[in-house]
This record gives structure tokens, sequence and C-alpha cells, in this order.
């Protein structure tokens, strides 16, 4: 623990171990931002020729693959992975359920069958995102209004989403099976997740919603820490646990649906990225700056592995978070075993 | 004593869902006392608890702290006032000692707050009066049952509240940690603090308080002195046992001994 104490009476207290994992995460994404930036694909750049084309000194060419192409499908999953990763730490954390996440509460489901019902009766781009945000946020209602009048806790909001899950899949299957060819081929990609020709358009929301909800999430982020020992220990701490509660999963539902909206369902990073950050911090509660950079730095890792790893053929981003947070998942389980918890 | 205690609740209807455990239910906690709720499994004694705690909404009544409606106050001005070591809590994974009692200092804190001088010291002393100092950096998880309730009640001190509410703090500890709890409310009530414990066990009950409340069924039988009030009859009454009172040979107090419902059995051979 380190403590920063002023004068005025003012104090900070962080633990050392998290801020080293902040600082690496934050480096981290500095490298693969500048890879995925500069790197391969027709028009490979050295870090140099990006730094000069960012900064107004690039030719038009250099200025339209940095500004129009990669940049944006950077921010993006930068975006949308520290958006994932910070909608799963706070679900987790509140429903003390590790394997929490917006997946398995059914808000990626709702934000599919939005996105669905637009591939199926027609839309643009944009209407899509809409749609999906809507749905996210519909689902997070329906929890909410079903779960609601007890209190949004624990095991009952983690079943009543399960349910919705089940429910959406199933309205999402049938939504699949009446659309036209082509438009099931869209839908599958969207249903896969995958950051290709994402753009600002999708970026700038998305930016918007986390800058909105970051202060919140700090703001209830010692309130949220305090949770975790019980509703009664901490509402006798004086946590105001109800409202707390409330606007937490009100951001981590927006955010969920927000990014999906961006991004398509990206399978894992929400459940992923918490567990990672907590192993590395070893610190208990929420990690939220931590999870949130992880967050990030998985998916931009994962969006370059899926843009190079087959040799003239990308991948969709969701495949490789699938395959690679699903093989964390099997190898933190048998850990554990081997460790004997659990 | 003049006025009306610091705290206490009026015509409470306690609740859960549709189940409703007291109505009309009225109590005071004498100030500076060491009260103890007793009565049968059931009878209401840790929802009262709750509710005098702010856990639990009354359905009806009002519980009132320093003469003021508990819910009315800011939360974090109560918990400044008002402590409880809860029937249940849970440990994060890997949490410590010393991390856990610090997050009592919660109330007192900001955020841009967040580890004052103050806090820092009241963390130790907390510690050190619960006797968990050199278990500081020890994980929760780890602990011998004793020791957890006992880093528990140091977190409810490090809140540094004149009352102190304690739900059944003795249960699932064995008879010689049960005593080392109790030992330590009963210091910490001689230090000044207002303490209000549920406990199951009448003799403990009977020994440590200086103010007893017997419940059955949601309402209260009766209330005061432990010396005057534990008697056969009584715990007939609320209990249904029949037994006889006779003065425990260390202090005096009342010890109940159940009668006999059959012949002693002789010791063989």
């Amino acid at each position: 623990m380190s403590v920063l104490r002023t004068p005025g009476g003012l104090s900070l207290r962080w633990r050392r171990r998290s801020a080293a994992v902040v600082t690496g995460c934050a480096s981290a994404t500095l490298l693969l931002a500048l890879a995925a930036v500069g790197g391969g694909g027709d028009h490979p750049m050295s870090p140099a020729d990006v730094l000069r084309t960012l900064t107004g000194g690039g030719s038009p060419a250099e200025e339209f693959i940095v500004g129009e192409l990669r940049l944006p499908r950077l921010v993006t999953a930068l975006a949308v992975g520290a958006a994932l990763a910070l909608a799963g730490a706070v679900v987790q954390s509140l429903l003390r359920n590790p394997l929490g996440s917006p997946d398995v509460l059914g808000l990626t489901q709702g934000a599919a069958t939005g996105a669905l019902v637009v591939v199926v009766l027609g839309g643009g781009t944009l209407t899509l995102a809409g749609a999906a945000t809507a749905g996210g946020l519909a689902a997070g209602l329906l929890i909410a209004a079903v779960t609601g009048r007890r209190g949004l806790a624990g095991a009952r909001v983690v079943l009543v989403g399960i349910g919705v899950a089940a429910i959406l899949t199933g309205v999402n299957g049938w939504l699949l099976t009446r659309a036209q060819l082509m438009d099931a081929a869209r839908a599958v990609l969207w249903l896969t997740g995958s950051l290709d020709g994402r753009g600002w358009a999708q970026a700038l929301p998305l930016l918007g919603v986390l800058a909105a909800s970051t202060p919140l999430l700090f703001g209830y982020g010692r309130a949220l820490s305090m949770t975790e020992l019980g509703d009664e220990a901490a509402i006798a701490a004086g946590v105001p646990v109800r409202r707390a509660r409330r606007a937490l999963l009100g951001a981590a539902v927006l955010l969920a649906s927000v990014a999906a909206a961006a991004a398509g369902p990206v399978s894992f990073v929400a459940l992923t990225a918490p567990h990672l950050a907590r192993r590395l911090t070893r610190a208990p509660g929420p990690n939220l700056l931590a999870s949130a950079l992880v967050g990030a730095v998985l998916l931009v890792a994962a969006d370059l592995v899926a843009q190079r790893a087959v040799e003239g053929r990308q991948l969709p981003v969701g495949v490789v978070t699938g395959v690679l947070g699903g093989a964390y998942l099997v190898w933190l389980l048998a850990a554990q075993r081997r460790a004997g918890r659990s | 004593m003049s006025g009306n205690p610091r705290l206490g609740g009026v015509g409470l209807t306690l609740a859960y869902e549709r189940r409703i455990v007291a109505e009309g239910l009225s109590v005071d906690v004498p100030d500076g006392s060491f009260t103890v709720v007793i009565g049968p499994n059931a009878c209401g004694k840790s929802t009262l608890l709750r509710a005098l705690a702010r856990t639990l909404r009354p359905r009806a009544g009002t519980v009132l702290l320093d003469g003021r409606d508990i819910h009315s106050l800011p939360s974090r001005a109560v918990a400044r006032t008002l402590g409880l070591l809860p029937q249940s809590s849970v440990a994060p994974d890997g949490i410590t000692v010393a991390d856990l009692v610090s997050r009592g200092r919660y109330p007192h804190q900001g955020l841009l707050r967040q580890w004052s001088a103050e806090d820092e010291r009241v963390v130790a002393e907390s510690m050190a009066d619960t006797g968990v100092a050199e278990l500081a950096d020890r994980p929760v998880d780890e602990l011998s049952g004793g020791q957890r309730q006992r880093a528990w009640i140091a977190m409810a001190l490090a809140q540094r509240t004149p009352l102190l509410l304690l739900d059944e703090p003795t249960t699932w500890l064995d008879i010689a940690h049960q005593v080392e709890v109790l030992e330590l409310c009963a210091r910490l009530h001689e230090q000044g603090r207002t303490l209000v414990a549920v406990l199951h066990d009448l003799h403990q009950a009977a020994r440590y308080a200086t103010h007893l409340i017997a419940m059955r069924d949601g309402r209260v039988v009766t209330s005061g002195d432990p010396r005057e009030v534990v008697t056969a009859d009584l715990v007939q009454e609320v209990f249904g046992l029949p037994c006889r009172i006779v003065a425990d040979p260390e202090t005096g107090t009342p010890l109940v001994v159940p009668a006999a419902r059959r012949p002693a059995i002789s010791p063989r051979r």
C-alpha cells in the first residue's frame, strides 16, 4: 500500500502491485496500438511513419489509411474491450458471482435480437447499432422488472438472466431462419463479433458512453468494494446499497449494449478480463481500472491475431477471443482444481 | 436516566416478503447498557436487531436514532453513530485482516480522503483491541472461527461508533471462543459503548447483560436487569422449558438448570 497525504487533509491510497499492473497494461496498449496502426496489410508503416502521419505530416494516402481505416478500428477495439471488461467487472462484483457477465445475463443476446430484427426487416448500419443497443437495454430492463422489487442481488439475478438469455437465444434462432440467405450471412458475421470496417461512426458513440459512465463507475467504486462484504455489512458501514447497485448495473448494461452495437457480441472478454486483472493485481474487489485496461489490451491483441493469423484472410475478432478466452477459462479451472480450490 | 434513549423502536411491524415477524413492537435500548436480546428460534430477535441497524426497513413504525427516523438520516452519518456485526457476511477471496478492518473506515472517508492518519491510527487500535494485530497480513479465509469473528468485530470497531449491535456474535464458535468474544464485548461496554447483542445462551446472556430483553412470537415478554427478570416462570413462558434457577458460582448471576425429565442415570462401573 502506498499513501499520499497533502496538508489540506486530502489523501490517496493505492496498491503498488495494482499501480504496476495498470502501468504495464497501459504500455502494452501503446505498443500494440503502434503495431496495429503501422502494421501489416497492404501498406506497412514504421512507428516513425505512424507518428509523422498522426501529427499531420503524412501523404494523403497515409492520412486516409491511418485516419479513416486503422485508427478508428483501433479506437473501436480499445473502447469495446474496455467497455466489455468494465461491464463484466461490475456485474461479477455486484452479483458476487465469478461467472456473471453480460453474456450470461442475456444482455448480449438482447443486443443480438435487436440487430437481427434490423437484418430481417432491412436497415442500415446505424439503425442496426441503435437496435442492438436498444435490445441490450431492453434485456436489462426485463431482468430488473422481474427481480427488481426484491433488490438486484445475487443468484436470483443470475438465474433470471440465464432464463432471459435462453428465451432470446430461441428468438434469435427463429429470426435467423426467417432471414434471406444474404442477410443470414451478414447476421452470422455480426453475431460472431467483428471489427471489420468499423469507423468513427461506431467508435464515437461508444467513447461518449465510456466517458459518461467512467465518473459514475469510479465514484461508486469504493461502494462496490464494500458490497462484496455482503449487503448487511455494507449497509451498516454506510453504503447506499440499493442506489449504488441500480446505478452500477445500469451503467454496466449500457456499456455492454453499446459495445455489442459497435462490434457485435464479442465473446469472453467481459468474463475473462476481470479474472485476468484480479490474478495480476492479486487485489480483492472489482479492480475496475486494471480490468478496463486488460480488456482493451485483450481485444486489440485479439484483433491483431485475427488480421494476421491466416495469410490473406481475416478472421472475425470474436473467433479469436472465443478460442483464447475459452482456453484460458478451462486452464484457470484446471489450475484451481489442482490447487484444491473447488 | 432522563429523556429518551439514543436508540429505540416504536410500533414496529417487521416482515420478510409476506411473512410478518412482529407487529406493534416497541423497544428501548438504555444508553450505556449492554443490552442482550434472547428468545426461542424464530421469535424475531435477529429481525429486531436488523431493524435497529436499518438493514431491514420496517413495514410500519419507526426506528429512532437520537430522536429522528433512522431512515431519514444520511446513511454515512448513521454509520458514524451505529455499527453492526452482521450474522453472516462474506470475506472476498484473499482479503487480508488489515484490509477488512480498514473497510470499517468507509463512513469516514471520501473519494479524495482515502486514508487519513486518523484512519491508520484507528485501524491499528481496533486490531489491537480485538487481538488480531499479529494476524494483520493473514487472509481472512485462513483464520479460525474465533479469529475471524474478532476480525469482523475489529472492522465494526474501526467505524468508531458509540453504539454497536451484534447479531449472534457467538454462533458457530466453540465455548472457549464464545467466552473470548463475550469478554471482548464486556470490555467494549466498559469503555463506554452501548452494546446490543442477540444471544442464544441464556446463561451467558444473564452473565454479561446489564439489560435483558426477552422475546417470544414477535413481542417483548419482559425486559430489565437480568438478575431480576430471569426467573423459572420467565423461562417457562418464553422457552416452554421447566427449570430451576441457581446462582452462577462464579458471578452470582442467574444460571438456568433445565428440570430433569427422567431419573438421573447412575454412573456405570
